[in-house]
């Protein structure tokens, strides 16, 4: 048993603290770990472990600690904290220590946490002697410094650009000295550093290693390093310590508390623990050579120490390479990475010759390598027996070093009896790779202040209020909500698109598409620009015209669509899909800067410069001429694909005729800040004519019913423009990115899936987008894809439901039935040309 | 994260770059005159080593412009930037 010495140690007595503790309350001091008001307070048993579910206690007094992980219930929460890293707070600390060594993750963390961004010429990551001193010489030096250590004990660092940050963790290094820290501002918040350093400076230090004996896994065994640090740091001690070691450090200690000794290295082992009750342990000591030669040592604590393993966690993110040290048994640096050092203890410096005995006497299958895995030498000899050569291999088929404590105290010690059971050394056996983060961290901290309204940005049109206004159901599509439908007298969303479609082609609708990407494009040779990237041609579009064009990758495949206007003989203005606005823009520069330099074009995002409302259906001519009253709107005077520049309610306006829907229709633009004043007049205008407001859904409809394909949405990045059934619009006579592609034998396949409609027999059954066509009913395995459901909808116009659909040989199949399986079923349905609505396009206009 | 030297604005978090594959290698200059074979190896084949790489960045949120850099896939060691045209630096 462990007590509070009375005098001595770092704790402030005058500051009392306390601890819940499965619901028992604690006393300890400001100053106190959890785990050490645990100890002081006699308790040092703490829970069960993983596997078989042994009872474990304490072992260290750090980062290193398999099995003291607790679950911080208030005042936040928090799963797996190491107890003997989490200090005492001033509010009272309410832990849990759960069987098995489970986290709980308990709901939403409410606390805010924040993100820093800081550059410096040196990070030293450790303020222990070696690193204090590496950051107080560059500090004289005049360099800026940041000194990180995890622990909480205030660090003295005087200078004007330097930072030191106790109670913050190295979580992970990166390539060019990118270094995460995460400091713990109060005991709920953090802040998340990204730190670019010129110099990185690796202080770690050394995790003392146990040693692998039967019993060694009771609570009381503890590392003798701990047991010293337990006595200066916090005043607590064992009246009645041992100490099992093979180096000259664990005699220091041993010294130091008066303890009984049992060195390795003179020939003594411990073969066995027993649990004394309240009497503590009772250590089984015999000679390495007569393991039943049994004396017995009775005690409170056991300290025990195997030697030292540098601290290399961030060394190893990064790659660096590490090699064995003979003569103190561990892993120490080869050599550090470009603009890095290592001091101290990490480098291996001032650590203790060890007499490394690997496998002790004694019954292995209690003898823990990984206590927080719960795994014996048992274990890995069974995993050696299997066959496995590599310390990867053997860390997967066993575990071990795969925990939450990312295997601090058994990583070597697994290396070394492995190499020991496979007969070679230690270095061909391998060290394992460690990976960020250092130690757990949560989501809430690395989302920082980037969640909720802040995960993302939220993109409205300037029309978006009176969308809220009148109910609109909104879809995000990129960063854009856009009505998806309006609802009226709590209609679901099926219904509300049959009303507004039919409302469309029966009369007149309206929606905002200030979404459409917009691209300004200008300079002499615009038109060889756009002639080099769209499949058709542009030097012979007119001024006043516009032309509908697809855009293909090198590889032919369709990579977006839009409308090009030409507003003069050098200036065009081309619209794009609402999702590909900034990678069409993209794709446009990088052939510009990097394939057609010399080609004068400039390019302009005007995406937010216009607000644009479609006004659509066959009354559409009657509402645009009372906002428009001295444009000549008749179709001899304002025909298809034109436009025209006018004003309308006072804005500057530029009204083109087209059309995704096959319906007589306007798009009529304004600059941004007007759109709302633009919507009221149109809206206006559209009353007397019965005007109904329209969303993407209903959009969606229209257009499949007219065979227009969504960029994808009936395409995947595999089809081409003739795949689409688009040939119209593909020259043959004029190179363009991606025309060579179309000539490929794998392009001109006649059986590639082809954009088709589908008709299921069931006028009432609408297919699942995604769903498989098959061309066999009786689905046996393995069952031949021939394409699949790409938009299905209801439609008002038709009277029933139909899809569009890739499917293989499609064209060729025009008129055939083919199935598509769904939810079970198995439907019948007939392959249709994709035009379903108005396919002569006499309604065109109006 | 790489700290890329943009030519013109200097080093900057990776974060603010976009990758674009193997440099140097132009687009044929007369596609229509090559057969499938060739046109294909533009299209689908690019070198993968291990080592020093040549490879094309833009600096998609600063400047936005293009440019190649020399890296090393292995140790993600940049030996230098330069602008589209440009020869390597040694």
């Amino acid at each position: 048993m462990m007590r509070r010495l009375a005098e001595g140690g770092a704790i402030d007595r005058s500051q009392e603290r306390t601890v819940v503790v499965n619901g028992v309350s604690y006393q300890g001091y400001a100053g106190d770990t959890v785990a050490s008001a645990l100890l002081a307070n006699g308790l040092i048993a703490v829970g069960a472990s993983s596997v078989f579910g042994r009872v474990r206690g304490v072992v260290s007094a750090g980062g290193e600690e398999p099995n003291a992980l607790v679950q911080v219930t208030a005042p936040w929460s928090e799963p797996l904290v190491a107890a003997t890293l989490l200090e005492l707070p001033e509010q009272a600390l309410e832990v849990s220590l759960l069987p098995g060594l489970r986290g709980r993750l308990a709901g939403d963390d409410e606390q805010r946490h924040d993100h820093h961004h800081a550059h410096c010429d040196l990070l030293v990551i450790g303020a222990g002697r070696s690193g204090h001193a590496a950051a107080a010489a560059a500090v004289a030096e005049g360099r800026r410094v940041i000194l990180a250590e995890r622990d909480f004990r205030p660090i003295e660092l005087a200078g004007d650009e330097a930072i030191a940050l106790p109670r913050t963790t190295a979580l992970g290094s990166y390539d060019d000295n990118f270094v995460t820290l995460v400091e713990r501002v109060s005991p709920v918040r953090r802040r998340l550093w990204h730190v670019r350093a010129g110099e990185v400076v690796l202080a770690t230090g050394a995790y003392e290693r146990p040693l692998v004996f039967p019993g060694n896994d009771l609570p009381g065994v503890m590392l003798a390093g701990a047991l010293r640090t337990y006595l200066e740091r916090f005043a607590v001690a064992a009246e009645r310590p041992a100490v099992f070691c093979n180096n000259d450090r664990g005699l220091e200690v041993a010294r130091l508390l008066g303890a009984a000794v049992i060195d390795l290295r003179a020939g003594r082992t411990v073969v066995g623990v027993e649990d004394a009750g309240e009497d503590g342990l009772s250590v089984l000591v015999a000679p390495l050579e007569a393991p039943a030669d049994i004396e017995r040592i009775e005690c409170d604590v056991l300290g025990v120490s195997g030697g030292f393993d540098p601290v290399l966690d961030l060394h190893l993110h990064r790659g660096g390479r590490v090699r064995w040290h003979e003569g103190r048994a561990c892993f120490v640096p080869d050599g550090a990475l470009p603009r890095q050092r290592i001091v101290g203890a990490a480098a291996g410096e001032g650590l203790p010759a060890v007499q490394a005995h690997w496998l002790l006497p004694g019954d292995e299958s209690q003898a823990f390598v990984d206590l927080h895995r719960d795994v014996t030498v048992a274990e890995l000899r069974r995993a050696v027996g299997a066959g496995l050569q590599s310390i990867e291999h053997v860390k997967r088929y066993t575990l071990i070093a795969t925990g939450a404590d990312q295997g601090r105290t058994a990583k070597t010690n697994a290396t070394a009896i492995a190499a020991q059971l496979l007969g070679s050394g230690v270095a061909e056996v391998g060290s394992s790779t460690t990976r960020p983060p250092v130690e757990p961290i949560s989501f809430a901290a690395l989302a920082g202040r980037a969640r909720g309204e802040r995960f993302d940005p939220v993109r409205t049109t300037p029309i978006h209020p009176w969308h809220v206004d009148r109910g609109a159901v909104f879809e995000d599509v990129g960063q854009w909500k856009r009505p998806r439908y309006y609802p009226r007298d709590g209609e679901q969303m099926d219904a509300a698109v049959l009303r507004e479609c039919a409302a469309v082609r029966g009369g007149v609708g309206m929606m905002d598409a200030s979404t459409l990407g917009k691209i300004d494009i200008q300079g002499p040779d615009a038109a060889e620009f756009l002639n080099r990237l769209y499949t058709n041609a542009y030097d012979t579009l007119k001024v006043g015209r516009c032309r509908y064009g697809l855009m293909c990758r090198a590889d032919g495949m369709v990579f977006d669509d839009g409308v090009v206007s030409r507003v003069a003989d050098d200036r065009f203005f081309a619209t794009t899909t609402t999702g590909g606005a900034a990678v069409v823009l993209d794709w446009m520069e990088e052939w510009l800067q990097t394939e057609w330099p010399q080609l004068r074009v400039w390019l302009t995002s005007v995406t937010e410069q216009w607000a644009t409302v479609a006004v659509v259906g066959p009354r559409s001519r009657e509402v645009l001429a009372a906002v428009v009253p001295g444009v000549d709107l008749s179709a001899e005077a304002f025909p298809f694909m034109s436009f025209v520049d006018t004003a309308v309610a006072g804005a500057d306006a530029h009204v083109s005729r087209i059309s995704f829907s096959g319906e007589l229709a306007y798009e009529v633009s304004v600059p941004g800040t007007r759109g709302l004043e633009l919507w009221a007049a149109l809206w206006s205008a559209g009353e007397p004519h019965g005007v109904t407001a329209y969303g993407t859904e209903t959009m969606h409809v229209l257009r499949a019913e007219k065979g227009y394909p969504i960029v994808g949405q009936d395409t995947d990045g595999t089809v081409t423009p003739i795949d689409l059934g688009m040939d119209w619009i593909v020259s043959k006579t004029k190179p363009f990115v991606g025309s060579r592609s179309l000539r490929r034998p794998d392009t001109m396949r006649p059986d590639r899936k082809q954009l088709v409609g589908l008709l299921p027999d069931d006028p009432a059954l609408r297919l699942d987008e995604g769903a498989q066509v098959v061309l066999d009913p009786n689905l046996r395995a393995p069952v031949p894809m021939a394409g699949h459901v790409t938009s299905s909808y209801d439609s008002a116009a038709l009277g029933r439901t139909f899809a569009l659909a890739l499917v293989r040989g499609g064209r060729d199949r025009i008129g055939h039935s083919l199935y598509v399986s769904q939810s079970g079923v198995t439907a019948r349905a007939t392959v249709v040309e994709p035009v379903l609505v108005d396919p002569q396009g006499a309604r065109r206009d109006g | 994260m790489l700290l890329i030297p943009c030519p013109w604005c200097g080093p900057r978090d990776e974060v603010e770059f976009r990758y674009g594959g193997q440099a140097h290698v132009a687009y044929p200059a007369d596609p229509e005159a090559i057969d499938d074979r060739e046109w294909s190896r533009f299209v689908f084949y690019r070198d993968n080593p291990k080592g020093r790489f040549a490879e094309r960045w833009t600096h998609q949120h600063g400047c936005r412009r293009w440019f190649n850099l020399v890296r090393d896939t292995a140790t993600h060691q940049i030996a230098g930037s330069y602008a589209l045209g440009e020869e390597p630096p040694a």
